[in-house]
């Protein structure tokens, strides 16, 4: 479970994250939405401390995340992060892109690594693109290769920041349908998105940040069709 | 016209220890590149990176290895360390120059490499729960040395033309064993136009297998 409390967040003086309170529990699928700069994606780097903060608490699974005693590097395998920039590495193939982390961090043997690596690739549908380079791919595709990048480290949580906002509109679909598939498989997500339909119909939960905090969270279908807040209403009337 | 007679036979009998003298001048070359790439990427990184004294230390190496005569680098770890009592043989002398004096261009070059980088390749790498050592060992550094590769060719041949310096402290490098052979036999000229020869073919031939080099080592 991931649990937040009372989090703060300044890049200098600009106050970014004012008191987030937020609970996410194994197999839920929460998404994230708002506009541009209300801090969604900063709530996700803080989650897996590539943030620090300036105020509150977030613990995950019993760990605190920025207590100095955390060994971040050991959390953050639990961790599966999904970026908006896609971030291939572009000097390693594909199904070296996957192997590595399994190797390098989890000390895997590299027999075992590979074989992680092209289970994942064949899970994300990139199973005939094992030996190509990042350069070679589309960037659906890349974004594909992120998440089974990520998944390959075998996480309890996978965060995903704005994974389709930085790809052609007609790549954008089987990048949700992976995100899809892995809501399906009962793995536990927190996405900040702009896709309101992939909010909508994958999700258990929706947040809508407003300026830094949580405007509104509810159920799926409570945000969409019964939204309480004027705000959340005038924010999707926009986007719809 | 002139009255010179070029006598070339006393090149032609030594030519066999000017080849040997040129290894090792590739020797020292190659040794004060991998000294120097690897202390520069430190010093590039120190001084992205670092604060304080740190940072400092990185700014004060690069800018003396750039803007002071690469000769007068030379004379410090011979003539200078000599006067502290700290005595280096000639190659060690030419090796501890040239690693300097790589080392701080290098590190100008690796950190516009650095920089060329998106900083999400580091985060990206950092939230797989990499070290930051492996983040840099295994992610950054490659894509550098790819970006500076022919920057760092260009210092490569730069440090086989100025490893010549090493003659004036004395070390029996290509230019060194030229000089021996000249004022030997006074045939000043042929020896030092079959020098120039070596080193050029030298550099070619660096320049040459340098490019074979990229196609097998990138082919992203």
């Amino acid at each position: 479970m991931i649990q937040i409390d009372n989090l703060q967040k300044y890049f200098g003086q600009l106050h970014v994250l004012r008191g987030i309170d937020l609970q996410v529990k194994k197999g839920e699928v929460l998404s994230v939405i708002g506009a541009s700069g209300s801090g969604k994606s900063t709530l996700l780097y803080c989650i897996n401390g590539l943030e620090q903060i300036q105020g509150g608490t977030i613990t995950v699974d019993g760990v605190e995340v920025h207590d100095k005693g955390t060994d971040l590097n050991k959390l953050r395998q639990s961790m599966g992060m999904v970026f908006q920039q896609w971030n291939s590495f572009p000097h390693l193939t594909a199904i070296e892109n996957v192997a590595l982390a399994p190797k390098i961090v989890k000390k895997k043997s590299k027999s075992e690594a590979i074989e992680i690596a092209k289970k994942q690739l064949v899970h994300v549908g990139l199973e005939e693109k094992l030996n190509v380079y990042p350069s070679e791919l589309s960037g659906g595709q890349q974004q594909r290769l992120a998440i089974a990048r990520a998944l390959a480290m075998d996480p309890q949580y996978m965060l995903f920041d704005e994974a389709t906002s930085a790809l052609d509109p007609e790549l954008v679909g089987e990048v949700l349908e992976t995100m899809r598939l892995l809501a399906e498989e009962g793995m536990t997500m927190i996405c900040v998105t702009h896709e309101m339909g992939f909010a909508r119909d994958v999700s258990d939960r929706v947040a809508f940040f407003n300026d830094g905090v949580i405007e509104e969270i509810d159920t799926a279908e409570n945000i969409f069709e019964n939204p309480k807040s004027e705000l959340t209403q005038k924010f999707l009337s926009k986007v719809r | 016209m002139f009255d010179y007679n070029f006598h070339w036979r006393p090149v032609l009998k030594s030519l066999p220890d000017l080849l040997e003298a040129s290894l090792v001048t590739l020797q020292v070359a190659v040794l004060s590149m991998i000294i120097g790439i690897v202390i520069g990427l430190f010093l590039s990184v120190l001084k992205l990176k670092a604060r304080g004294p740190l940072k400092w230390f990185a700014t004060c190496w690069i800018e003396l290895a750039r803007n002071t005569p690469a000769l007068f680098q030379l004379f410090f770890f011979g003539f200078g360390l000599g006067a502290l009592g700290i005595h280096l043989t000639p190659f060690f002398i030419v090796l501890a120059g040239l690693s300097f004096n790589n080392a701080g261009y290098l590190a100008e070059n690796f950190r516009g490499g650095f920089n060329a980088i998106p900083e999400t390749q580091l985060k990206a790498a950092r939230s797989l729960g990499m070290t930051l050592w492996h983040a840099y060992t295994r992610i950054l550094v490659p894509q550098v040395l790819r970006i500076v590769y022919y920057p760092m060719t260009n210092q490569f041949v730069w440090a086989v033309l100025m490893s010549s310096l090493g003659m004036l402290v004395g070390f029996r490098e290509l230019s060194g064993e030229t000089q021996f052979f000249a004022s030997k036999t006074y045939r000043i000229f042929e020896y030092f136009a079959a020098a120039a020869i070596i080193y050029y073919i030298m550099v070619k031939l660096i320049l040459f297998i340098s490019k074979l080099l990229a196609t097998r080592l990138f082919r992203y």
